[in-house]
């Protein structure tokens, strides 16, 4: 298992979706992997986004970055707070996931994880 | 020089009732028929396997069979190779080599065997007719009658380009069958091409190779299989087409009912196929999206099915199907206006290759189905258009076949699949073949579709700007991280890079919600109970 921390600039979140509570997607099963979105964290700022990760598979730190990056890039993830538990997912896996559980906390509990 | 057909059965005379030997007597038969230095053919491919007749040939003497030149499509079994260990092989030519890959790859670079060449189903048959027609072939058929005649039924795959090479040139056509009987359901093969006929202690093998499980496509598979019809099939108008083996592909035949229906493409798209019995293509057959196909082999399991569709499939006068591996290769290649498939790598000029290092794969029949068909002359708008694109001001018009390659950007264990180098490299030094083994040339490439979207690389005008849209598509392997920036950027505001937002496609949607059938059992349901899967594919 390998766990760190990444900090990303990324536009603020929509700020009455910040009100919203916690969004959930994906699975803890081979190849794929969960996203937890939350307001708040460490870093509080409105203008980062923090991204703490667990992932079983060792030494691909550099990829971690890139897709994350492009994630805080794209999407107004300002202010949030994000928890990935990864079962060795790829890249593709996990920007979907990240998209998905972006998407779902943006729409509320109400519309739940897809 | 060998001596003739009539010499050689006078040698088997007293083993011979007509054309039937007894099974016992198989392994002394092909002593007595066989000569030093002869061309043999043991019928093979990825399904079905005159496996009985490659055991019997595997136990004849060395002493008295060897020195043979194998000309065969597949060599996937252990006999295949066990008689080349022997001693008993000097020349190989083939195909397709699967399972024993590995196997092969070390007995080359062992020197132990001569390679001719590696050649697609396609490039062998016709050789069968120039300079390597089989002297001796084995082939595999369901039953035979007193006589001799051959059913080869829905399997009947290669058998037909075989025999005929074989028979009409003075040599000895060898078949095993499942069992003898008074009456065939239809003749395939006349008993005036057949010469030695024996029933096998068990059925011939078959191998359900086209058989994918819709529980294992993956929501990233289902994104992929959107972009396709929506960024390619819809864009061109593509009726004719063939279909590669993979779960990408499978994905996108179980998209038809439901995504491609939403966009109303139902008669507009994927009406003919040249195409294996896919169980996954059975919902698009009953939503009336499909109006004719035609098969290569068959699909364990499909029979029943395939019957019950007449409207659909080519079906013999006993109701079951007839396959035919040339001629649906050649409808691949000449009828057929788009190629889609999936492989293991792929460089910055667009070649992609399933050589891995230490595995000589072979190339099967993707390189005929997935390269341009230079002596094509017969137009249709998705052909016209794919010609007409990124062809310069003047140039003498003509069409161009699609080719696209469809695959995520890293495979499993995070290997990535666009590289610098192709493996085939190393192989192909390693085991001193004469080329790079190039399953499809970037050359023929017309598209490429990964999670990251679609690029047009038909629509590119050099290749600078076709290596910017390939490492555009690349995702986060270390080729698409090495992309620039702004040349991307102007490719997709060019429409030759398009990303799912760019085809209103939103991630978010791709879910498993849109397969037609979620299961091999969905299946079966979706066959009106018809489809039979192979007990492996039964989970209930």
């Amino acid at each position: 298992m390998e766990h760190f921390t990444l900090v990303f600039p990324s536009r603020p979140a929509p700020p009455q979706a910040l009100q919203a509570a916690a969004a959930l997607c994906g699975v803890v099963g081979s190849g794929n992997l969960e996203v937890l979105v939350e307001p708040g964290g460490a870093s509080a700022a409105q203008d980062c986004c923090q991204l703490e990760v667990h992932t079983a598979a060792e030494g691909f730190r550099e990829t971690w970055q890139a897709v994350l990056g492009e994630f805080c890039a794209l999407h107004a993830a300002g202010g949030l707070s994000l928890l990935l538990n990864d079962v060795g997912a790829t890249p593709a896996v996990v920007a979907l996931r990240l998209a998905q559980a972006y998407e779902a906390w943006l729409a509320g509990p109400a519309a739940g994880a897809p | 020089m060998s001596a003739r057909r009539s010499e050689r059965l006078a040698r088997i005379a007293h083993l011979r009732q007509g054309r039937h030997v007894q099974p016992d007597a198989m392994v002394e038969v092909l002593e007595r028929l066989i000569e030093a230095g002869d061309r043999v053919c043991v019928e093979g491919n990825n399904q079905k396997q005159a496996d009985w007749l490659s055991e019997c040939l595997a136990h004849t003497d060395p002493q008295r069979v060897h020195g043979l030149h194998l000309v065969q499509s597949v060599l996937s079994l252990p006999e295949h190779l066990d008689i080349i260990e022997r001693g008993q092989v000097e020349r190989l030519d083939f195909s397709f080599s699967g399972p024993q890959a590995g196997r092969l790859a070390r007995l080359l670079e062992g020197g132990q065997i001569r390679l001719g060449a590696i050649h697609t189903y396609l490039e062998l048959f016709a050789r069968y007719f120039v300079d390597l027609t089989p002297r001796v072939a084995l082939v595999a058929a369901q039953l035979a009658d007193r006589e001799g005649n051959l059913y080869t039924g829905p399997n009947t795959e290669d058998t037909p380009a075989i025999v005929e090479a074989t028979a009409f040139r003075d040599g000895i056509v060898i078949a095993q069958v499942n069992a003898v009987v008074d009456r065939l359901p239809r003749i395939d093969i006349p008993a005036d091409w057949v010469h030695v006929v024996a029933p096998a202690p068990r059925p011939h093998h078959v191998e359900p190779l086209f058989t994918r499980d819709p529980a294992l496509i993956t929501e990233v598979q289902v994104l992929m299989a959107m972009i396709a019809i929506k960024g390619l099939y819809a864009e061109y108008g593509i009726r004719r087409l063939n279909h590669g083996i993979g779960f990408d592909t499978a994905a996108i035949e179980l998209l038809l009912p439901t995504y491609a229906e939403s966009l109303g493409l139902r008669g507009r798209i994927c009406t003919h196929w040249a195409l294996n019995p896919h169980p996954t293509l059975i919902p698009a057959i009953e939503a009336g999206f499909v109006e004719s196909v035609h098969c290569f082999g068959s699909e364990v399991g499909m029979e029943a099915y395939v019957a019950a569709r007449p409207d659909v499939f080519f079906l013999g006068g006993d109701g079951s199907l007839r396959s035919n591996r040339a001629f649906c290769q050649a409808a691949g290649h000449y009828a057929c206006d788009l190629f889609i498939g999936s492989t293991l790598q792929i460089d910055l000029a667009g070649n992609s290759s399933t050589a891995t290092r230490g595995r000589i794969t072979g190339f099967g029949g993707a390189p005929n189905m997935g390269a341009d068909a230079r002596g094509r002359r017969h137009a249709s708008a998705a052909w016209l258009r794919a010609g007409a694109e990124g062809r310069a001001p003047g140039a003498m018009p003509r069409g161009r076949k699609l080719v696209c390659q469809i695959v995520e950007t890293f495979r499993e264990h995070m290997q990535p699949t666009f590289v610098e180098r192709l493996d085939a490299w190393d192989l192909a030094e390693a085991a001193g073949l004469d080329l790079p083994p190039v399953m499809i040339y970037g050359e023929d490439l017309t598209h490429l579709i990964t999670e990251e979207g679609i690029a047009h690389l038909c629509r590119c005008t050099d290749d600078a700007e076709r290596e910017q849209a390939i490492r555009a598509v690349a995702g986060f392997t270390p080729v698409g991280l090495a992309r620039d920036a702004a040349a991307v950027a102007s490719l997709r505001e060019r429409g030759i890079v398009q990303r799912p937002e760019d085809l209103g496609i939103a991630p978010r949607d791709a879910t498993r919600d849109w397969l037609a059938a979620r299961s091999i059992k969905d299946l079966v349901r979706a066959s009106g109970g018809r489809y039979q899967p192979p007990p492996q594919f039964r989970n209930w």
